[in-house]
């Protein structure tokens, strides 16, 4: 049986392997891990020293960072009318075009265009989308083999492990352990933890898989409407090979990742790797915008594109929400969110960890199933500060925040008002009422500052907060009756 | 026509719409013609590539001695380009350079050799882009993909004339919007990675080695 049909309406990952949200359960034993902890601190602040030396001239930064965020805010503007002439011009450019609304759609249009081609042995480039309809799975399922090329995303495969960082996928770990992987998992290694040889020992195992591959799948950074054109970027080469090596090249991309303009290009990636990694840009940028010619040497003979969506035009419905889709992936606001580099990619439970995960993993997933996270934020703003394309992360928590707690027969988002408690509508109601009625607000100021440093800081509700900060003091005195003693009037 | 192409499209087309916004006035950072040769170089050298400049006239006689002391003894060449041309011309006549493979049938027919059997390749590239420091290269039937990815050394030949400030430049003047190849590629170093530790390390798929062979006039 195809345990996939069992995803029916269900976007994004397939419900047999949703995680629930629980953040809030997972992050005491991710803040008592102090490996973790150091693994992460030390790596976001090198990114994140890196990424300032990219941008230290703020005029430029600003110049750019609004043309960038104007090519892709364009794209989402016309999006419906930009994926038609995508479609159109890659068409014409002689690749397939194939859309899907759900992951089990999108898993199975994969694995069709794989048996036509008679294909078995996948070698896989990296690609976050195939991590959000869990491709692999449903691959291993139904008889594929798909290999994963980038050495990260290798080494988390080995270790049956999902990525923590959307740009370093294993930088949880630690060179021991992949030593210890590598000698368990590759004929003839021994267990090194020199890094040149564990990644020769990669190459080697990996060049066999891509001359053994029957078919290529990859990701995608930016299509190109005008062009038919798409655009990966990769230090690896893995990439490239994955889309050049095998047959069969399939590419699996989010609806958002259109841009208009082959213009449009240039400026997001002066953005992208400056920002991700602290490079000036990738080892390679490589635009693909076709199958091999007849008389061409190399060079898949079928290019196959993925238009997944996953959730992603409800998100397109709310204009405030749209934003959203801008992003372009580069794992900035992870890297300078004081929330992600304590508690790490995995305590987030979904594809997208850090800030972009928090807002997004609820729009794909559902409040009802992702609803604490967009309460796991201080909201200091350091994402919409880092954030190559503007988005307003900050603003976005908050207002999901709302959505969450807001009952609704039509919610904006999935899932919306499923965080709605009968405590916390009770203190609103109270809090309405107190401060709609003048009299009645003056009496609880005055018995709370005759009595209020009397509530022990442990009654409901307050030991939530109080839990980690001291209680606040009353002060012995309203302010209505300080200033009416300073002689002002009663308003 | 799908129903899941219908049904997304219909959702997309029933939000309200946002006006595209005006794409701001942007210009790429100007980089003065005397200063770019060495920004080139620079930025190359700063991730790991090596670059000569060497007269046009003479690569292939710098290049032999330079490879042979890599330990270099195949060389994957394109032979209906210029530089195929240079390379048969001059090599056979010297004994320290190393043997020619020609690229000159499909992938398949050399899938073995290619992939484990050859140590080094020379390529010709469209120019380069001083800003980042990247050789771009639009392969051609007669000088194909896998050339510039598969060997442990990668030898690119640029033309110190064709050298250009940035991308957004290029891609304007040379109106690449027009008519894209079928693959398009910007080369900016040799492959690494930061995967294991943060720690650098080179030619985990692709070459190991990137020489960039600047030729001047
Ligand atoms: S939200 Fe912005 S900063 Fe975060 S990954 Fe997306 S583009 Fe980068």
């Amino acid at each position: 049986m195809d345990a996939h049909n069992s995803a029916g309406q269900t976007h994004g990952i397939n419900s047999a392997h949703k995680p629930r949200g629980d953040f809030t359960a997972r992050a005491p034993a991710a803040l008592a891990n102090p490996t973790l902890r150091a693994n992460f601190r030390r790596a976001m602040d090198g990114l994140m020293t890196k990424r300032a030396a990219q941008f230290a001239d703020r005029d430029a930064w600003t110049a750019l960072r609004a043309r960038g965020a104007a090519a892709r805010a364009n794209a989402l503007a016309r999006l419906p009318e930009l994926l038609e002439r995508l479609e159109d011009r890659c068409t014409a450019n002689g690749i397939r075009v194939h859309w899907a609304e759900t992951a089990a759609e999108a898993n199975a249009i994969v694995l069709a265009i794989l048996r036509e081609a008679g294909a078995t042995r996948v070698i896989k480039g990296k690609s976050m989308v195939s991590e959000e309809i869990g491709l692999n799975h449903h691959l291993e399922a139904h008889g594929v083999t798909a290999v994963e090329s980038d050495l990260g995303e290798y080494i988390i495969q080995l270790a049956g492990e999902a990525p923590s960082h959307i740009v370093m996928p294993c930088i949880h770990k630690n060179k021991a352990e992949i030593a210890q992987l590598f000698a368990e998992n590759i004929p003839g290694q021994p267990y090194t933890e020199d890094v040149d040889s564990l990644t020769a020992a990669a190459r080697r195992a990996l060049r066999q898989r891509f001359a053994a591959a029957e078919a290529g799948i990859s990701g995608v950074n930016f299509a190109v409407a005008e062009t038919g054109t798409l655009v990966l970027i990769e230090n690896e080469g893995n990439g490239r090979l994955s889309t050049t090596l095998p047959p069969l090249h399939i590419a699996v991309t989010g609806i958002e990742k259109v841009v208009e303009r082959l213009d449009d290009v240039p400026p997001l990636l002066a953005l992208l790797p400056r920002s991700a990694t602290g490079q000036a840009i990738t080892t390679y940028v490589n635009m693909i915008s076709g199958p091999r010619k007849p008389d061409e040497k190399d060079g898949p003979r079928e290019v196959h594109l993925v238009l997944y969506d996953g959730g992603r035009s409800r998100v397109y419905d709310d204009a405030e929400l749209r934003d959203t889709l801008r992003c372009i992936r580069c794992g900035a606001c992870m890297n300078h969110c004081p929330v992600y580099a304590r508690v790490g990619g995995h305590t987030y439970r979904f594809v997208y960890p850090g800030p972009i995960g928090k807002i997004l993993s609820p729009q794909l997933e559902g409040l009802d199933c992702a609803g604490d996270q967009p309460f796991a934020s201080s909201l200091c703003g350091a994402c919409s500060e880092v954030c190559p394309v503007q988005i307003p992360l900050a603003d976005i928590l908050v207002r999901l925040r709302q959505e969450a707690v807001r009952p609704s027969a039509t919610p904006a988002v999935k899932g919306g008002g499923s965080q709605a408690g009968l405590a916390a509508d009770l203190g609103w109601a109270g809090w309405r009422l107190v401060y709609g009625h003048p009299a009645l607000y003056a009496l609880v100021s005055r018995l709370l500052a005759r009595l209020g440093n009397l509530i022990p800081a442990s009654v409901p509700m307050l030991r939530q907060w109080t839990r980690f900060r001291t209680k606040p003091r009353f002060a012995a005195r309203t302010l209505h009756e300080l200033a009416a003693r300073g002689g002002f009037d009663r308003e | 026509m799908s129903d899941a192409r219908a049904r997304i499209l219909a959702r997309l087309r029933a939000a309200r719409p946002s006006i595209p916004p005006a794409r701001p006035d942007w210009a790429p950072p100007a980089i003065p013609p005397a200063e770019r040769l060495a920004r080139f170089t620079a930025m190359l050298e700063a991730v790991h590539a090596e670059v000569h400049a060497v007269p046009a006239a003479a690569w292939p006689a710098h290049l032999a001695p330079l490879l042979a002391a890599k330990g270099v003894r195949t060389v994957l060449a394109a032979p209906a380009t210029w530089a195929g041309k240079a390379l048969a011309a001059d090599w056979p006549s010297r004994p320290d350079a190393p043997h020619l493979v020609a690229y000159d049938q499909p992938v398949e027919a050399l899938k073995d050799r290619l992939v484990a059997g050859i140590d080094a390749a020379v390529t010709t590239t469209l120019g380069g882009i001083a800003e980042t420091g990247s050789l771009v290269l639009w392969p051609t039937p007669d000088e194909p993909r896998l050339m510039s990815l598969l060997p442990p050394i990668h030898v690119a030949l640029v033309d110190e004339a064709a050298i250009t400030d940035t991308l957004a430049g290029l891609v304007a003047a040379a109106n690449w919007a027009a008519a894209m190849p079928t693959n398009a590629l910007l080369i900016s170093g040799p492959s690494k990675t930061a995967d294991i530790e943060q720690t650098l390390a080179y030619g985990v798929h692709g070459p190991k080695e990137l020489v960039v062979l600047v030729l001047t006039r």
